[in-house]
């Protein structure tokens, strides 16, 4: 088997590198809940996916900063459209999106709709929102690389409650197929969508073993635990196969109102929530690190 | 591919689908970049030489309509020419949403391929007809609908879509024998209609295989003192207003399509026509609303009054009443 992309040997540099970037997403994120107004904004499926993109936006994905269309960049697809405040979130604090910009968020004019809308100057690959769509494309880019001999990889970010859709299964078999071992899908396994418990409304259980039993390489991890995203990330081989994680997370982590709360999952956040979920965000940023100080 | 009288009775004989196929084979040779997409069709869609000669240009997804659509929407971001095929049912509606948010919304460009449209496959049930297709895609903006009437308009249909750099959704319909309108070289653009007969008392607007059932009838009409102008619609959308404006003065303008009447060319012609001052009277015929028994395709063009002789007798009793 050959090895994976690359063999770094994590360092706190990194990880706290990792942790500012995943903190400076939630501001964003909060300035954006904000912003949306009475328009409401889907913000526990955002939450749930900040240490995913974090991690990687900061350390995994090959980027130009300069060149959001650089022809050998990673190609990142945000099927789970809903979690759009962690992805422009991401795409501000790289440098795509304008800090500015984020205040318009979902207002008129503004590029930043209530889902993403293919826009190459912000690093939107594609548009999204309609659920099960991103894993098609994403084989589509990687089966693009195979045929141009790029080493370019895939990653599509997709939510276990859009795993009920017939089409991701599609995609399933096909990227075993095709062999496209130049492709992951991260499962943002918050457990919740819209209707309650995803157990509940249709039950996926062992998603890993799915996958598997598919072909594909599957690993699960704590979705917010940075270290081991960027290891798994790190650990994904090169052997002709597809790679899944499952990362089970907290929709609406960050926020003691928020975490597990499904009335968030698309709300409106007022003036004095948005001041009380800063401060609590800023409390538990800088306690923790004095802590590690 | 040259039209010469040897290849329009080839492909009148081989059929719509195999004149795709071909067509694909000879766009391959001078398009590296053109990538091929079925979903398990490719023995019905003519691919098979197609398959063999390009395998590196091929792709087959299985039953997988919106799979196919999106792994066809990322090929064509990352700069391929790509073309999707399948029945048309399948091609136009299990994957409806990928079309779109895909070639719609983000304006993709892939040309997508609905085979055997109209009422072909009548034999087998509705399930695989398609009479719905050009008024669901037609609906959605930055797809263009197009319905070629032969052999000869299947080939400059695809030769002009490589190069479009749009969207476009080729309704194949195909009869026993493809009928041959066109015998020799003519001028060929998506969205500009190509007149085919001259006349004074009425005109048709017709595409696919009812260009042929129109002409037939003309025949008929100009026996018993009626001169017909028959024009090959053969695009939907765009829409060709200006031939449209052309056509204001005649008393009466008749709609044929092998599709329903409620969303296809008929609709559309009266959706710019309603809005002028002056206009001609419309007849629609197409299929009027229903799904047909099941039968040969004849018998079935019969049920839906789309033969020549039908469409005359209509058209005798419109003038008459």
């Amino acid at each position: 088997m050959a090895c994976g992309r690359r063999n770094v040997v994590l360092d706190e540099k990194t990880i706290n590198k990792i942790s500012e970037f995943a903190f400076h997403m939630r501001k964003h994120a909060l300035t954006m809940s904000y912003a949306s107004g009475n328009h409401a904004v889907h913000f526990g499926g955002g939450m749930s996916v900040i240490d995913i993109l974090a991690v990687l936006y900061a350390e995994i994905l090959k980027l130009d900063r300069e060149n959001p269309v650089w022809e050998d960049r990673d190609r990142f697809i945000m099927s789970k459209g809903h979690g759009v405040i962690g992805y422009y979130a991401a795409l501000a604090e790289v440098g795509y999106i304008p800090l500015e910009e984020l205040k318009k968020f979902e207002q008129e004019n503004s590029y930043l709709m209530g889902h993403p809308v293919y826009t190459p100057k912000y690093g939107i690959e594609f548009t999204n929102g309609s659920l099960g769509m991103g894993v098609s494309l994403g084989i589509g880019t990687a089966l693009s690389a195979k045929k141009k001999g790029k080493n370019y990889k895939t990653y599509i970010l997709i939510g276990d409650g859009e795993a009920d859709e017939g089409s991701i299964w599609e995609a399933a078999m096909s990227a075993v197929q095709f062999q496209l071992d130049n492709l992951c899908v991260i499962i943002d396994r918050n457990r919740l969508q819209l209707g309650g418990d995803t157990e509940e409304i249709m039950a996926h259980g062992d998603l890993r073993k799915k996958y598997e039993i598919f072909g594909w390489n599957s690993y699960e991890v704590n979705g917010h635990n940075v270290k081991e995203l960027c290891h798994v990330f790190h650990e994904i081989p090169v052997n002709k196969k597809p790679s899944i994680i499952i990362a089970n997370t907290i929709k609406g982590k960050g926020f003691h109102f928020s975490e597990n709360n499904n009335s968030w999952h698309h709300a409106v956040m007022t003036e004095s929530q948005y001041e009380a979920a800063l401060k609590e965000l800023e409390d538990s940023y800088y306690g923790n690190n004095s802590k590690k100080c | 591919m040259e039209i010469t009288a040897k290849n329009v009775k080839k492909w009148s004989t081989v059929g719509a689908r195999p004149t795709f196929g071909m067509t694909m084979v000879e766009l391959a040779k001078t398009n590296p970049n053109m990538i091929v997409l079925t979903a398990d069709v490719s023995t019905s869609a003519g691919l098979e030489r197609y398959k063999k000669m390009f395998p590196e240009q091929f792709i087959d997804v299985g039953i997988a309509e919106q799979n196919m659509m999106g792994i066809a929407t990322a090929l064509s971001k990352e700069g391929y020419c790509v073309v999707t095929t399948t029945f048309a049912p399948f091609q136009s509606m299990r994957c409806l949403e990928q079309i779109r948010v895909n070639q719609g919304y983000m304006g993709l460009p892939v040309i997508m391929v609905g085979l055997s449209s109209g009422l072909y496959h009548c034999y087998l049930g509705n399930t695989h007809c398609c009479f719905e297709d050009a008024a669901i895609l037609r609906s959605i903006p930055n797809i263009a609908v197009v319905t070629p009437a032969d052999g000869a308009e299947i080939v400059k249909t695809f030769e002009y879509a490589v190069n479009y750099h749009k969207s476009i959704y080729v309704r194949l319909i195909e009869g026993k024998n493809l009928p041959i309108i066109y015998k020799e070289d003519f001028s060929f653009s998506i969205g500009k209609a190509n007149i085919l007969r001259e006349g004074q008392d009425i005109v048709i607007l017709a595409n696919g295989t009812m260009v042929a059932q129109a002409l037939t009838a003309a025949d008929i009409l100009q026996e018993r003192g009626i001169s017909c102008k028959v024009i090959d619609f053969h695009t939907i959308k765009p829409l060709d207003t200006e031939l449209l404006d052309s056509v204001i003065d005649y008393p009466l303008l008749i709609t044929i399509e092998e599709h329903s009447v409620i969303g296809g060319l008929g609709s559309a012609v009266a959706e710019y026509m309603i809005q002028k001052r002056r206009k001609p009277r419309q007849l629609f015929m197409g299929i009027q609303d229903f799904y047909p028994h099941s039968s040969d395709y004849e018998t079935v063009l019969k049920q839906c009054g789309l033969t020549a002789k039908q469409i005359a007798e209509k058209i005798v009793s419109e003038i008459g009443e």
